[in-house]
């Protein structure tokens, strides 16, 4: 079966002044149906540069990526919408959740850009905080749930719409042991049961153990162990 | 997209402090505007009531009013031959040859001097003006130095009082009467004698003839005949018409005060929301970034936040409508420009006036929001999802 996203020659730099860096140079990379990747590597080597690229969130300088077939770097801004919309589940560090909205409609927000009926969308809704087992929490708002709690409201918000890719920036990088070993296991889950394609940005070794793949990044490159000069991850 | 709306509010809700201090801002501006346009249309109820549709008013031609008015003994007559002219239960003619004069009276608020309409009465005066009731005492008799006064005059001026003597024209008056006549112009005159004020006054031509037609539909005709006939030199309205032109002037000299005072107004109000605004959207930049990769496009983050500000304007416009309703209890006494004498009458307000306050208001939400909430939507996903 043909990977879920392919990427190929991707360059990406970033102006700042008059000179422009280079984060990202002619970088190929297939992401097979079903993977938990998780991308390593010291900061500023462009992790999440790479990942924002998949996620549509931003326009690479040449280079294209294919996911499932689409090649995302052609659709224009409004395309590109529907198409995070429709293909991207978010996990954020600081899980983005939105604060006057309530748990429960916070997992239904990306829902209203479907055309599911009010009823469909409650449902979709409560299945979601089942699975992240927060069904108790619905009414609650963002600010009277813990950090963890949070993050299973957005990984809940993620999956809502049954998106082709989960991406994941640094998503315990905010939270104690316990619930970062608790959002670890429901990605992992989500990948493993679910059979999500799910790419995450991590510093931390234990939760790119998780992961069935890792992958490191350095100086624009990929590779599959870590170089010398990155000992944290040995 | 109930949702998105129930975010716009929300979020208006949670900065309870500058959202209050904002719309208090365009509060203001909408209770101003409101106010003077229900001042303007108060004024314009009020004379426009004080007219009878069936009743020829009789002025000099090109006079203004009443007041610049002037109608020689014999042309009354002529005008009192007429056929069109209604003949009444006890076989005379309903018409009254009337004198207008101003003089000048002290408020009893404010001590000032202002101006108030003498109206000289006789025949059927009071029959042509069946709105006008007397309240206390009795009516002057013909040949004295009697008079009554409208209610308001009573009201609003010093010495007016029943049994109170009033000393103008040289002479005292005895004010043996008061009388209402609801809210209309007349309230604001006091009557007496017409051919007691002429000698007083020393003036020996009428102001103005009224009277009441045979038959409504005989009105044009009439006028022509009237105009054209050049012993005359005289100009026939029909009294609704005549007070309604009285009312013009005044109301769009208010309207025009209304307007100019709100435009001054809201470009604060405006500047405030667009300060308001600029701040949200730099509080959730974040926010922002978030709605754009959930899949939202450019016009969504605009259409919120322009739903944002649409909604703080309405907050504004539905307090300041709020407060100025209670302006409706509320009777003003001000100068007629028309005729120069007080008038007195109480603001109004209409479904216009509604409809149109909470229109403005939303479009000072609208011209506040649009630039703020156009940045929001032009935000760079990336950059704003940095800003946490
Ligand atoms: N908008 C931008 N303008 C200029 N330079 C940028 C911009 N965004 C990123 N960079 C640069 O690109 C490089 C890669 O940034 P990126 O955020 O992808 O790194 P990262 O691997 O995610 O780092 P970290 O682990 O610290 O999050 C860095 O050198 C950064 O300074
Ligand atoms: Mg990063």
């Amino acid at each position: 079966m043909a990977p879920v996203i392919e990427i190929k020659d991707l360059t990406k730099s970033y102006r700042r002044g008059s000179q422009s860096i280079v984060v990202l140079e002619n970088l190929s990379l297939d992401i097979e149906e079903s993977e938990f990747l998780a991308l390593m590597g010291p900061s500023g080597s462009g992790k999440s540069t790479l990942l924002n690229l998949i996620a549509g969130l931003d326009k690479a300088d040449s280079g294209s990526i294919r996911v499932r077939g689409t090649d995302i770097s052609s659709l224009s801004e409004n395309g590109l919408a529907k198409w995070r919309a429709e293909n991207v589940g978010f996990i954020f560090q600081f899980y983005n959740l939105i604060p006057v909205l309530t748990a429960f409609e916070n997992v239904e927000l990306p829902l209203i850009l479907t055309n599911l009926s009010r009823k469909e969308r409650k449902e979709h809704v409560t299945t979601a905080l089942r699975l992240v087992n927060l069904e108790d929490r619905m009414e609650h708002y963002p600010r009277q749930l813990s950090g963890g709690q949070q993050q299973r409201v957005a990984i809940a918000r993620a999956v809502v719409t049954d998106p082709t890719i989960l991406v994941a920036d640094e998503p315990t990088g905010d939270l104690d042991r316990r619930s970062a070993e608790e959002v670890l296991g429901l990605m992992e889950k989500l990948s493993s049961v679910i059979g999500k394609t799910v790419v995450m940005v991590t510093h931390d070794p234990r939760a790119a153990k998780k992961a069935g793949n890792i992958k490191y990044l350095e100086k624009g490159v990929l590779a599959n162990a870590p170089q010398a000069s990155f000992p944290e991850c040995i | 997209m109930d949702l998105m709306f129930f975010y716009s509010l929300r979020n208006l809700l949670t900065r309870r402090l500058t959202t209050g201090l904002t719309a208090a801002g365009m509060a203001l501006v909408v209770f101003v505007f409101a106010s003077i346009v229900m001042l303007a249309e108060g004024l314009k109820k009020t004379l426009v009531d004080t007219g009878s549709y069936d009743n020829v008013v009789v002025i000099r031609r090109s006079a203004v009013s009443e007041v610049q008015s002037g109608i020689e003994r014999l042309k009354a007559s002529i005008i009192e031959t007429q056929p069109e002219v209604a003949i009444g239960e006890d076989g005379r003619r309903l018409l009254a040859k009337e004198l207008v004069v101003l003089i000048t009276l002290e408020k009893k608020k404010s001590n000032s001097p202002a101006n108030v309409i003498i109206r000289g009465i006789s025949g059927s005066s009071l029959e042509l003006r069946p709105q006008v009731k007397l309240s206390a005492g009795r009516l002057p008799r013909p040949g004295s130095s009697e008079i009554i006064a409208g209610r308001s005059i009573v009201k609003g001026f010093k010495n007016v009082g029943l049994g109170e003597n009033l000393y103008f024209a040289m002479r005292p008056w005895t004010v043996v009467g008061i009388f209402d006549a609801g809210n209309t112009g007349y309230s604001s005159e006091i009557w007496g004698d017409v051919d007691q004020f002429m000698q007083a006054f020393r003036r020996p031509v009428y102001s103005s003839i009224l009277f009441k037609l045979r038959k409504s539909s005989e009105f044009e005709s009439l006028k022509k005949k009237i105009e054209s006939d050049p012993r005359l030199t005289l100009e026939a309205k029909r009294e609704a018409d005549y007070y309604r032109e009285q009312s013009e002037m005044m109301a769009k000299f208010l309207r025009i005060l209304g307007q100019s005072l709100t435009i001054v107004f809201s470009i604060g109000a405006i500047v405030g929301a667009m300060i308001t605004m600029y701040s949200a959207v730099a509080n959730r930049t974040g926010e922002i970034g978030t709605l754009r990769a959930l899949g939202f496009n450019r016009s969504s983050i605009l259409v919120a936040f322009l739903m944002e500000s649409l909604l703080l304007g309405l907050i504004g416009g539905f307090s300041g409508l709020f407060f100025a309703s209670f302006l409706q209890f509320i009777t003003v006494s001000t100068t007629n420009f028309q005729t120069f004498s007080e008038l007195a009458f109480s603001f109004k307000i209409t479904f216009e006036i509604i409809y149109k306050s909470l229109l403005f208001s939303l479009v000072m939400g609208f011209i506040g929001g649009i630039l703020p909430a156009f940045r929001a939507s032009r935000m760079n996903i990336v950059e704003a999802l940095r800003e946490q």
